[in-house]
């Protein structure tokens, strides 16, 4: 069994989100950036199921030379291998076509992303893949389990799950449930400088997307503090003033 | 020219959010001069199809058949990809729901359009150009970006855009979609819905508790205050980490981002991964003990006190005031 996981590198969840002075580009200055949580618990899932000679797994990123040392942290994690294409990670479009001429004679039985880069939050790549792919995807998983070639997935949806079966190959979004996500230990960190990590260079895509401008919310007004005695008032003050029930 | 709204249905019911999409796209249309079409894949009424004209739905086509009983984004992506083009649409507009979110993408693909999702305002049609206001860095910040293709499709964010009723009943065509076998290859095996539960990402009304709860036995209180405000329960990251409640009442920013009109949080320090998912709901009233908690900074209403206490009192407050209107 062949998997690939896609990962991405984003800003540490602490980061305060600022922009340059005409709001066109994310302020990197100081950022540190990290492996995308969602991304670990869908490389956690795919090592535990590739584990005793069950399959292989191999990472694939699309970005910059800036961000190997997150395709380290996941081949210290236990990824086999990593492919990491060579171009600034544009839009969702960008990257899953990307992933998708890499991959498509590969012969990868599954696909696993995250359910969302938490820079994005496109929830975009997997179904996107899928259709350059022409194969199942299932986006925001909660389970996945094999039972010879068939795979059992559950899937979040308003409310509820769903319960859906789905054969090779194809690919999943996956959310917390998944697997816990997997803290390298120090062989897994020595192992990692020596895994292979071939380079590829992007394919043309079109650009059918541009981010142009960005901003923050706009500050609340001040908060009204209120007694433990007060929630009368507090309810009154819901009604009248903030007239939300 | 037109645009094409898909309206999901969950059990052949529409709800709420399906209506916001309609009047959302209904919008869309009005300022792209075209007229709206919806389309419905599964078992719904007709009536209930029919009224989507009120919210401004010219024209509703109306998929249903065995193969389609169950959701297979495929498949969906391919009928509402093709009913664009027949149709000629210019814009398709979805929910961003967790269907939504499996679906636009495929048929952004097929029809080769920029897809601007978790979008919050309708478009700007400014020099020729097509920008949309959306979410980005996990509700800490807002992308504005400019579609360039031919065609757009739109994912709509729930909770931002007010329902509009403006047109009367609509006609209703049956739509016969060409099926592909390649589209068939999930198989949806069993659906299991709560259905005394409101479902959080839509909720208007959030009732949220932090690890100041103590443990998962106080958490009757959280869902009685819930319950009679008719809101949806969530909790902070520890809470479900630790088994105390389910993943998926987890908000923040590694977990579901809502955007209700009352956000109430109980014991929930308020750190910045938190904020990141709740910020943009309207009202935010937080309960905390320690007045010092960083989630009085972005309240609009805040109680110090021990939600033992307070919540109780919260209870009967309530109840006094549903008693009274
Ligand atoms: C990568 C990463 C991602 C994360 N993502 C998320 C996320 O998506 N969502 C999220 O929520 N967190 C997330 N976190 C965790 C976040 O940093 C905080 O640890 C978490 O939000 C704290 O949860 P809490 O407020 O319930 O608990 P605490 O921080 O322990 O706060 C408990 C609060 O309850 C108050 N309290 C205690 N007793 C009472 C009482 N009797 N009455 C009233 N108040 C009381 C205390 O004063 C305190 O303010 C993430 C962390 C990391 C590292
Ligand atoms: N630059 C990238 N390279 C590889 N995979 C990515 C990249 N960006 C996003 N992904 C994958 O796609 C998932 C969803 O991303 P998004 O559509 O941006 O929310 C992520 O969790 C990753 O698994």
């Amino acid at each position: 069994m062949k998997i690939l996981v896609c990962v991405s590198n984003v800003p540490d969840t602490t980061t305060k989100i600022t922009f340059n002075s005409d709001n066109t580009q994310f302020n990197t200055a100081g950022v540190q950036f990290i492996l995308n949580p969602y991304d670990e618990i869908a490389l956690a899932r795919a090592i535990e199921l590739a584990e005793g000679g069950k399959g292989s797994v191999t990472v694939i990123h699309v970005g910059e030379i800036s961000s190997e040392p997150t395709i380290r942290k996941a081949l210290a994690i236990g990824a086999d291998d990593a492919v990491r294409i060579n171009a600034s990670p544009r839009d969702s479009y960008f990257v899953s076509a990307q992933i998708a001429h890499y991959s498509k004679d590969k012969g990868f039985d599954m696909i696993l992303t995250g359910r969302e880069s938490i820079d994005y939050n496109g929830s975009q790549v997997a179904a996107m893949l899928g259709e350059f792919l022409d194969i199942p995807s299932i986006s925001i998983i909660k389970k996945l389990d094999i039972d010879s070639d068939k795979t059992s997935i559950i899937r979040e949806i308003e409310g509820g799950k769903e319960h859906l079966t789905v054969s090779f190959p194809f690919v999943a979004s996956c959310a917390e449930g998944v697997a816990e996500p997997k803290i390298p230990n120090m062989r897994g960190i020595m192992s990692a400088r020596t895994k292979p990590l071939e380079v590829v260079e992007p394919t043309e895509v079109d650009q059918l997307i541009t981010f142009t401008s960005y901003s923050v919310p706009a500050p609340r007004g001040s908060v009204t503090i209120l007694s433990q005695d007060e929630t009368e008032k507090l309810v009154s003050l819901l009604h009248t003033e903030a007239k939300v029930i | 020219m037109s645009v094409l709204v898909y309206v999901e249905n969950a059990d052949g019911k529409f709800k709420k959010s399906t209506f916001e999409v309609v009047s959302y796209a209904a919008a869309v249309s009005d300022l792209l001069k075209t007229e709206l079409i919806a389309i419905s894949i599964g078992d719904v009424k007709q009536d209930d199809l029919s009224n989507l004209g009120k919210y401004g739905a010219a024209k509703v086509l109306n998929v249903s058949s065995d193969k389609l009983k169950n959701f297979v984004n495929q498949a969906y992506a391919s009928v509402i990809a093709e009913a664009a083009k027949r149709e000629g649409s210019s814009v398709v507009v979805l929910a961003n729901s967790f269907t939504g979110k499996g679906l636009s993408p495929r048929i952004a693909v097929k029809l080769k359009a920029g897809l601007a999702d978790a979008a919050v305002e309708l478009p700007k049609t400014d020099n020729n150009t097509f920008t949309i206001k959306r979410t980005a860095f996990s509700g800490k910040a807002f992308a504005t970006v400019e579609l360039n293709s031919e065609v757009k499709v739109i994912a709509l964010n729930p909770n931002s855009f007010q329902l509009k009723e403006s047109g009367s009943i609509s006609k209703v065509e049956d739509f016969q979609p060409e099926f592909r076998d390649s589209d068939f290859r999930t198989m949806v095996s069993e659906i299991v819905r709560a259905s005394d539960k409101i479902a959080l990402p839509d909720a208007e009304l959030v009732v949220s508790a932090g690890r100041g709860m103590k443990g998962p036995e106080n958490w009757a209180m959280i869902e009685e205050l819930a319950g009679i405000l008719g809101a949806a329960t969530a909790c902070s990251k520890p809470v479900s980490d630790a088994g105390w409640r389910p993943h998926e009442e987890h908000v923040g920013q590694t977990g579901i981002a809502v955007s209700p009109n009352l956000y109430i949080a109980i014991g929930i320090s308020g750190a910045i991964q938190h904020l990141a998912g709740v910020s943009s709901s309207k009202t935010i009233v937080v309960i905390n003990k320690d007045p010092e908690a960083p989630f009085f900074k972005v309240a609009d209403y805040g109680i110090v006190g021990d939600a033992f206490e307070v919540v109780p009192k919260l209870i009967d407050a309530i109840k006094a005031y549903k008693a009274h209107s």
